[in-house]
């Protein structure tokens, strides 16, 4: 099978690794990109979060949970074609920020927000 | 057996929408059962659609995507009529492809 780029960036521990093994650099905050979360996740084990950007020329949007074990959730790859725009749901273990990163033109924009979690979904 | 994929691609002006919806347990790895022990991780890795032979989104997963993940996109270039493939593989090697119509 193959083994997605990602790979070792799932098992990083923390939010800062995970996102150095994925792209090797770090986000600038941007505004220009839109994260859509709810601000409060009743349960943490089916968290909608949606993002979508203006930037051009974007190849890839991950999302990146900070408090979860693991804080790397979710990875996209978006071929020339591909609107930069992407829903998913994700765990969360508790209340946690969200960070959002898009790669548009080589370059990594950010956006972050708070959701707190009542029932935490990852167990233990 | 049924297909763990459900997925719906509606050509909507320039852009194809695609939602899609799969069965599958997403187990993290760090829940324990009833008997306190832990059920090892379980979880997709990789989702793959392709359209005309290119691959127009590919989701790398790790476990925090949710159980029964659902994920929705959009593409430029897909025609009514156009087949969408969509294929995953999980960590323990199983797959399951489906192909869809675009309506």
């Amino acid at each position: 099978m193959t083994t997605p780029r990602s790979g070792s960036a799932f098992k990083q521990k923390d939010d800062k690794e995970a996102i150095k093994w994925l792209y090797g650099k770090t986000a600038e905050p941007s505004d220009k990109v839109k994260l859509d979360a709810p601000e409060i996740a009743e349960n943490g084990a089916v968290v909608p979060i949606s993002v979508t950007t203006t930037l051009a020329d974007v190849t890839s949007i991950s999302f990146v949970v900070p408090e979860n074990p693991n804080p790397l959730a979710a990875y996209y790859k978006l071929p020339p074609g591909t609107m930069p725009s992407v829903a998913n749901r994700l765990k969360m273990a508790k209340t946690s920020n969200v960070i959002v990163i898009v790669e548009a033109g080589g370059k990594l924009y950010s956006a972050t927000k708070e959701v707190k979690v009542t029932v935490g979904g990852c167990g233990g | 057996m049924a297909s763990s994929i459900r997925v719906r691609a509606i050509a909507n002006g320039e852009t194809t929408d695609v939602q899609t919806l799969i069965q599958h347990p997403m187990d993290s790895g760090f829940v324990s059962d009833d008997k306190g022990e832990f059920i090892p991780a379980h979880f997709i890795q990789e989702l793959i659609f392709e359209y005309d032979g290119r691959k127009v989104f590919v989701a790398d997963w790790g476990t925090a995507v949710a159980k029964d993940p659902y994920v929705k996109f959009s593409f430029k270039g897909g025609n009514k009529g156009g087949e969408l493939k969509v294929s995953w593989i999980d960590n323990k090697g199983a797959t399951d492809t489906a192909t869809v119509k675009i309506q």
